[in-house]
């Protein structure tokens, strides 16, 4: 599974790029998470200027089997917005750590970051995941 | 073979109908509607003849899958047969031409109708005092939400949170989110049950309501009902039920005695009314006493019961005992909510459950519910050998399987779905809940036989074999169909759904 090493991320599959001095990040949904969602059909972001809540629910994203929340990863105010992916979703499914980031926001307390995952720690949630799916399987 | 599309069928000047010449002063159009109001160009409609517009309708309905024509296992929809005599008691003229501008003292006989199924519900679900205002199944989540928070609000605080399953329906937050709460998800453990240290640890004294169905979208009964409901009415929060999956418990057990203070009603679902497509619907809600004054008005209202009770002792009709309350709308209700939809209702459709509830009895419900349990367990039995399983205890009235070792194959719940079309099955519910990879969820209903229940397993038990030969093969299903496989992604992203007619 693909987990860029310069990038933090959460246990909901959100992964953070971190902008100069810690001030902006730049936020999108990692590989993993577009994978499982198959393709994706419409995307519902926030607006630039809406100020959103770190670990609270600010955006939607739909594919044809299931249509998920996006929690904010962290507080702060939405500075831009990626007007490509609104468009054509699909740039999420094809290049989801690169063009198919979803918004960046100017950081409201950068003392959040400490809740953020890092490379390994997500890689390690990936890799739980995987084997308990054959721990299950085993156990039938 | 293909259906043409009607505007295919089109030719220039051909019409239905010939309306006579016009008897009225005419005036110009653009005299009558202003310039910005009209159409630069004519509406394109396509001209055909009546029979022309009769045979493609009755060939496209000929095309669709429906209940009265297929076996439809759509889990957590309860696809159950719609019995012919309700329809046949709904199109009475007491029930049929009345109009809810008559006056009450004209139409005794629907009103006691309505109010013989607000006791009826009352009695099935263990609740209070009825509602059958609510025009759907979400209509009537929103209305249960909002006297939920008119009953804190009358207390002082209105709180902020609702809690829900991770396994519930959609519509369960969104109606939480549209009256106004913040939606709380608490995690179901291996058995598909809430797990309750969890949910321990989000309640607290901001939570206005635990929003549960029993059986869950897992199709298992949630054990821990009775210690959920103590948990939540200590936080003083109340306890919403989902009636979607009631059909599994009619007769067996009630909301209300597990300690649910509000639930809603799918009537489309429990009691054989249509499922709406857009047509009209109804989601009665029921409540504890606390909650009744905050219902919406009107309320039926008894005037008199004993003054207009007929007692006939003749000969011919001995056997009868006629107790007709006089009944009135009640609008004098000061902590209501207000109104939540037109008049009371939804007629037609609440005739419809009424008659289906009373052509059953209260046994014959017990058995109905009885029955759709046997069904989905038999389904499980027969086929948890090749489709995983993912929760031990048996089933309620439908059964979740997961398809993830198909799809280790190479084919996925979808793939599965669509071939099931090909043996005359409609799909079971896909990709729901979401808390089981690549989801299956069959819910057989009452309705159908051993044998059309084997006739199903014995496809499924096909398409499994398939997969295990030759995965490839099902991505291109279902192959007999007047349409194959469609391009959802490409119907999704290109959403495109006005018909614009192109220059040949």
């Amino acid at each position: 599974m693909n987990v860029p090493s310069d990038l933090k991320y959460t246990e909901s599959h959100e992964w953070v790029k971190l902008g100069k001095n810690n001030e902006t990040a730049t936020i999108g949904l990692t590989d993993f998470a577009q994978e499982e969602l198959t393709d994706i059909v419409y995307l519902d972001l926030p607006k630039v200027g809406d100020e959103i809540e770190a670990g609270t629910e600010c955006a939607v994203v739909e594919s044809v089997k299931a249509a998920s929340d996006i929690y904010a990863p962290l507080s702060g105010k939405v500075t831009e917005v990626n007007q490509a992916v609104l468009d054509d979703p699909a740039i999420v499914n094809e290049d989801a750590f690169g063009k198919g980031w979803l918004f960046k926001i100017k950081l409201a307390d950068p003392v959040e970051l400490d809740e953020l995952l890092s490379d390994s720690d997500y890689e390690e949630i990936l890799s739980e995941k995987e084997s308990q799916d054959e721990d299950e399987e085993e156990e039938k | 073979m293909r259906e043409s599309l009607i505007f295919d069928l089109s030719s220039p000047g051909r019409r239905a109908c010939s309306l006579p010449a016009f008897d009225a002063p005419a005036k110009p159009l653009t005299e009558l509607v202003p310039q910005d109001c009209l159409r630069q160009h004519d509406a394109d409609l396509p001209e055909v003849s009546e029979i022309d517009v009769v045979r493609h309708v009755t060939r496209l309905s000929q095309i669709n899958f429906s209940v009265d024509t297929h076996f439809y296992p759509l889990g957590s929809c309860t696809m159950k047969y719609n019995p012919k005599i309700n329809d046949r008691i709904a199109s009475l003229p007491g029930f049929a031409n009345i109009h809810p501008y008559q006056p009450a003292s004209t139409t005794q006989g629907a009103l006691a109708a309505f109010e013989l199924l607000e006791q009826t519900l009352c009695a099935i679900t263990g609740m209070d005092a009825f509602t059958l205002q609510p025009a759907a199944g979400a209509h009537g989540e929103l209305t249960g939400l909002l006297l939920i928070r008119a009953y804190h609000t009358a207390r002082g605080n209105p709180r902020r949170k609702v809690i829900v399953p991770d396994s519930a329906h959609g519509t369960n937050p969104s109606s939480a989110h549209l009256a106004g709460y913040h939606v709380v998800t608490v995690p179901s453990n291996n058995r598909g049950e809430v797990d309750l240290e969890k949910f321990r640890a989000v309640l607290d004294d901001e939570v206005a309501a635990v929003m549960l169905t029993n059986p869950s979208t897992h199709g298992v009964f949630e054990t821990n009902i009775l210690e959920i409901a103590a948990m939540a009415h200590k936080a003083g929060a109340l306890l919403y039920y989902d009636g979607a999956n009631l059909n599994a418990l009619v007769g067996l057990a009630r909301p209300g005695d597990m300690g649910f203070d509000v639930v809603h009603l799918n009537v489309h679902k429990t009691f054989s009314t249509p499922h709406g497509g857009g047509g009209p619907g109804a989601g009665p809600v029921g409540v504890k006493k606390a909650l009744e004054p905050f219902l919406p008005v009107p309320r039926l209202k008894i005037v008199e019961r004993e003054a207009l009770s007929i007692e006939r002792k003749n000969a011919d009709a001995s056997r009868f005992t006629l107790h007709a309350p006089r009944l009135a709308w009640d609008y004098d209700r000061p902590q209501t909510i207000g109104k939540m939809r037109s008049f009371y209702g939804s007629t037609g459709v609440l005739i419809r459950a009424l008659t289906y509830i009373l052509a059953h009895g209260d046994e014959g419900m017990r058995r109905v519910s009885e029955v759709a349990i046997i069904n989905a367990n038999y389904i499980k039995a027969k086929l948890k050998d090749l489709y995983d399983d993912p929760f031990p205890q048996a089933c309620m009235h439908e059964i979740v399987f997961s398809a993830r070792l198909q799809k280790k194959q190479g084919s996925s719940a979808r793939d599965i779905a669509k071939r099931l079309l090909d043996f005359g099955f409609h799909a079971p519910t896909i990709y729901f809940p979401m808390t089981v990879p690549e989801a299956l969820m069959i819910e057989p209903t009452e309705t159908e036989s051993r044998e059309t229940l084997d006739r199903f397993i014995a496809a499924m038990r096909q398409i499994a074999e398939e997969i295990t030969r030759n995965a490839e093969t099902l991505h291109n299903a279902p192959f007999t169909m007047p349409v194959t496989r469609v391009d959802e992604v490409k119907a999704a992203r290109e959403l495109d759904v006005n018909f614009v007619k192109r220059d040949a």
